[in-house]
This record gives structure tokens, C-alpha cells and sequence, in this order.
């Protein structure tokens, strides 16, 4: 494994080097940056905690709206999504294929197209204009097939589908065959779609840009909010909280690839 | 039963999604059947429609061939620290758009260390931040750990056979990567690179954030809404956004399989 092939090629080893250099600098730059008195002085000015307290009591509300929102992503596309990923996994109509194309465009088209769809749509409904639920909708529809597609490709393993007979032939009826036997089976599936949801909807901007009020900001729009009026330090300390809300999902959603990775959807407990 | 698993996402789907779509592509019909051809026809909009694909051939272009260049070396080389590094290069995946914005302001920015640098080498303070370079390094910053996850599966996946092969039958480095590499990427070049294409079209945050003096479509779009309340014609746009976007996509299905993904 050490000698021969693309093992020796200075130019890819270079390029990785670059590549990782460019990639993880901005992180480090920006975390430090949070954290020193003055970035244009630099670590010679000191470190603080102000600027994060001061993120904190200016933008934490946006922390636990995106939190809320993203759980309650989640907790939709738990509901709405696993049904609709059996039903895929299990129907092999036409109507069914144009169904899968159908949820997965809000994913092809750009979050700006979708969410003038629902200003134009919805804009009168003050209520519903003005609250939460306006932005969640948004989210919902957009993070819905990633948790779809994860799933139906769990439901539609061979084994899951004898498995499946077999409970039925046992007298198994469609609610006890689907919650006791074939949820527990792909649960890794959704386990890993609920993280991808949370992650994507923690994340989301282009959406939620438009959808927002002043009463209902999430977190990458305060950052927004604090790129375009505050200071560095403020914008970066901002941003480090992002990087707390966000990484352990992200590294939960890495170490379960490498738990449940190279295995196939195991259709026993 | 089927039914009745389809129908919760159905009624979100149809209510959230399609019906407000509907009323959307129904809009620029008020303002007679040209307005749907507006991008092509305004010579304002069309330069920003030429400029935003450009931007985003020559992101796609630089992204596939760096991140081939890492997935090559990550996807067949067994080190230390490997996966960490795996992990560090695709983080961005989970920024959104906004942050990578700001990482350019904080490097190429006026208080950033570029400028710096400049200011002691070159006695003026240069930045890259706020014009078309800036745009162009921040795509690419979030373009580049798609191709690399995408380039380093299909690196694993890739036989090393045909290449021990070549190389004892002679070949030089270059042969090996234009006849052996070279087909056993392509497909994965041809799919990633549509994904890419797609999210750097219809990317906004980014944009939003460096506000550049480059304008691309997305931002053309919100001007048009927030500013002007032209509603027909933000709606006429987006549309053609849309329409580019779904065919890349589409395209990019043809190729092989592919994540869903065209998030930014």
C-alpha cells in the first residue's frame, strides 16, 4: 500500500494540502477572530468572551428559533415522510415515480422560486404571514425528500420485504407489521434523514430570507443581520455560535455513517 | 394502504409547494406572454442571466478538477488522520451561504489579512472581497467539498488493476490519468458537475452577503421584489431560474446516480 500508482504524485498531494489550507483556514480565522478584542490587531489585542455575550443577549433568541424550527422539520418529515418513503418503496406505478419527481423539485428549484411562490400564495394571511409556521412550511417542504429518499431506499431492501411477508403471514395487521417490525429495521435510514433534516433547515437562508419578519428570525438570518451592520468580532463570535449549534449534529451524522456505513439495512433488532 | 402513506406528504407537498408554484408560474401571465421571456428579452436581465451562468461554468470547472485532484489522493491513500480530514473538508457542506460570504469579507475584506499583507508589501490596502473575484473564490469555497466527497467515492470504488496494469506495461503518469482515471471519473465529473452548476445558479446568501458589484440572477430576482415590488417579473425570473437549475439536475440523473442535494 506504500509504493507504486497514484501513491506517488506530488501534484495530488499538493493540491490536498491547498485544498485543505483554503478550506479550514476561513473556519479557524473566523473562530479566532470571535474570540480576540480587536481582529484587524489580532492576537496581539487580547482575548474575550465579550463579543460571544454580546452575540448571546443581541441574537440567542435566533439560536433556539432555529433549534425549535429545525426539530419540528424533523418531527414533520419523521410523520409525513417514513409513510410516504414505504409507499414508494412498495408501489411501482408510474404515479408513483412522477410522485418522487414532484417532492424532490423543491430541492432542484432555487429557495428564492419557492418562497415567492408562498409570498404570493399566502402573503394576505397576516397570522400566518407573521408567525413561525410561515417559515416552517418553507423548510418543511424543502427538507421533506431528503428524508424520503434516505428512507425509501432502506424500505425497499429484499430482506425488509420478506421480513415483511413474514409478519403478515403471521397475522401481523399493516399497523403493528409497519411500526413493529419495519420501523425498527430502518431506523439508522431515518435516524440519518433526521440528522440531514436538522442540519439542512439549521442551515437554510435563501428560504428563509424572504419568508422571515422581524418577529421570526432564524439563525443564519441574525448572521445575515450581523455581516451586514456589526462589527467583525460580532459577525464571527455569531458565527462560532453557529458552529456549536450545528457540528454535533454534523459529527453525530458522521460517526452513524461509520456505525451503520459499510453494513447493509440490517433487517433483524 | 399505500394510499393513505402518500397522502400526509401529498397534502403538504400540493398545499406548500405546488399550488403556490402554480400561482407563481401563473403571475407573469397578467402582464402578457412576453414578461415570461423577460431574462431573455430585457437586456438588463439577460446580462445578468450571462453573467451568472459564466460564474457558475467557471466555479463548476475549477471545483471538479481540485476536487478530483483531492478525491484521487484522499479516495486511494490509507493515513492517519484521514478521516478527520475527510470530515474538516466537507464541514462547509452545512454552512449556510451567508457564512461563506463572510469568510471572503474576513480574509479579502478591508480589515482582513490580505489587505494587510498588501499594505506592507505594496503600501495600498488591495481587497478581493467585493467584486467578481471574491464571488468566484466563495462559490467555489462551497462548491469544492461536493466534488471531493463525490470524487473520493469514486476513487475508492476505482480498481487499482488497470493501473498497475498500464504502469508495468509502461505507461507514464500522464497516459495513466488521461486513459485510466480519466474514464473511470467521468461519470461522477458529469453528475457532480451538474449538482454544482445547479446550486452555484440559484445560490443567494453568498451573493447577499459580499453584495457585490457582480450582479447574479437570485440577486436580480430579490431586487426586483423587495426593491421595485415588481412581482410578475421577480416571478418571470425565477422561473427561468428554476427551469435551468431542474435541467442541469435532470441532466445530472442521466449521467448515474446522484444525491438529491442543490442546497446552498
Amino acid at each position: 500500500m506504500t509504493e507504486g500508482s497514484v501513491r506517488r504524485s506530488p501534484a495530488l498531494f499538493a493540491i490536498t494540502i491547498a485544498v485543505s489550507v483554503f478550506t479550514v483556514a476561513p473556519m479557524l480565522v473566523s473562530v479566532a477572530a470571535g474570540l480576540v478584542e480587536n481582529y484587524s490587531v489580532g492576537a496581539r489585542s487580547g482575548y474575550t468572551l465579550r463579543w460571544l455575550d454580546e452575540v448571546w443577549s443581541q441574537y440567542g433568541s435566533t439560536a433556539w428559533h432555529s433549534i425549535a424550527l429545525a426539530l419540528a422539520c424533523v418531527a414533520c418529515a419523521v410523520v409525513v415522510g417514513v409513510p410516504c418513503a414505504y409507499a414508494l418503496a412498495r408501489s411501482r406505478s408510474r404515479a408513483a415515480r412522477a410522485f418522487e419527481e414532484l417532492i424532490t423539485l423543491p430541492v432542484a428549484v432555487p429557495g428564492l422560486a419557492t418562497a415567492l411562490a408562498l409570498i404570493l400564495a399566502y402573503g394576505e394571511w397576516r397570522d400566518f404571514r407573521q408567525s413561525f409556521a410561515f417559515v416552517f412550511v418553507g423548510h418543511a417542504v424543502f427538507t421533506l425528500p431528503f428524508m424520503v429518499r434516505t428512507v425509501a431506499a432502506a424500505f425497499a431492501h429484499d430482506d425488509l420485504v420478506a421480513l415483511e411477508e413474514a409478519a403478515r403471514s403471521l397475522g401481523a395487521g399493516f399497523v403493528q407489521r409497519f411500526l413493529g417490525v419495519l420501523v425498527p429495521a430502518v431506523l439508522p435510514s431515518i435516524v440519518a434523514g433526521a440528522l440531514m433534516v436538522f442540519t439542512l433547515s439549521i442551515g437554510e437562508f435563501n428560504l428563509t430570507w424572504m419568508l422571515h419578519t422581524p418577529l421570526t428570525r432564524t439563525l443564519p438570518v441574525g448572521l445575515a443581520d450581523s455581516y451586514a451592520s456589526a462589527r467583525l468580532e460580532i459577525g464571527s463570535a455569531y458565527t462560532l455560535v453557529f458552529f456549536g449549534v450545528v457540528l454535533p449534529a454534523l459529527w453525530l451524522m458522521q460517526w452513524l455513517a461509520t456505525f451503520f456505513g459499510p453494513r447493509p439495512v440490517r433487517a433483524t433488532r | 394502504m399505500i394510499a393513505a402513506c402518500f397522502a400526509p406528504a401529498a397534502a403538504l407537498f400540493a398545499a406548500f409547494w405546488l399550488l403556490p408554484m402554480a400561482r407563481l408560474v401563473a403571475l407573469p401571465a397578467t402582464r402578457g406572454a412576453a414578461t415570461y421571456f423577460a431574462v431573455l428579452l430585457e437586456p438588463r436581465y439577460l446580462q445578468s442571466l450571462v453573467q451568472t451562468v459564466a460564474l457558475a461554468l467557471a466555479v463548476t470547472a475549477a471545483s471538479l478538477v481540485l476536487g478530483a485532484a483531492v478525491g484521487l489522493y484522499l479516495g486511494r491513500r490509507r493515513f492517519a488522520g484521514r478521516r478527520l480530514l475527510l470530515a474538516a473538508l466537507t464541514m462547509p457542506l452545512a454552512f449556510p451561504g451567508v457564512i461563506v460570504g463572510f469568510f471572503v469579507i474576513l480574509i479579502g475584506g478591508r480589515q482582513g489579512p490580505f489587505a494587510a499583507l498588501t499594505d506592507e508589501l505594496l503600501g495600498t490596502r488591495l481587497t478581493f472581497a467585493y467584486g467578481l473575484f471574491g464571488l468566484f473564490i466563495a462559490y467555489v469555497y462551497f462548491s469544492l467539498p461536493r466534488t471531493i466527497v463525490a470524487f473520493t467515492a469514486a476513487a475508492e470504488a476505482m480498481g487499482e488493476e488497470l493501473e498497475d496494469a498500464a504502469r508495468s506495461l509502461g505507461a507514464s503518469g500522464r497516459w495513466i490519468a488521461r486513459d485510466v482515471w480519466l474514464p473511470a471519473l467521468a461519470p461522477t465529473a458529469g453528475a457532480a458537475g451538474a449538482i454544482l452548476f445547479a446550486t452555484a445558479m440559484g445560490a443567494f446568501g453568498t451573493a447577499f452577503t459580499l453584495s457585490s458589484r457582480y450582479e447574479v440572477l437570485p440577486i436580480t430576482i430579490y431586487n426586483e421584489f423587495t426593491n421595485y415590488a415588481n412581482f410578475a417579473l421577480a416571478a418571470s425570473l425565477s422561473i427561468a431560474l428554476g427551469v435551468i437549475t431542474w435541467l442541469a439536475l435532470f441532466i445530472a440523473r442521466r449521467f448515474g446516480p446522484a444525491e438529491v442535494g442543490a442546497a446552498a
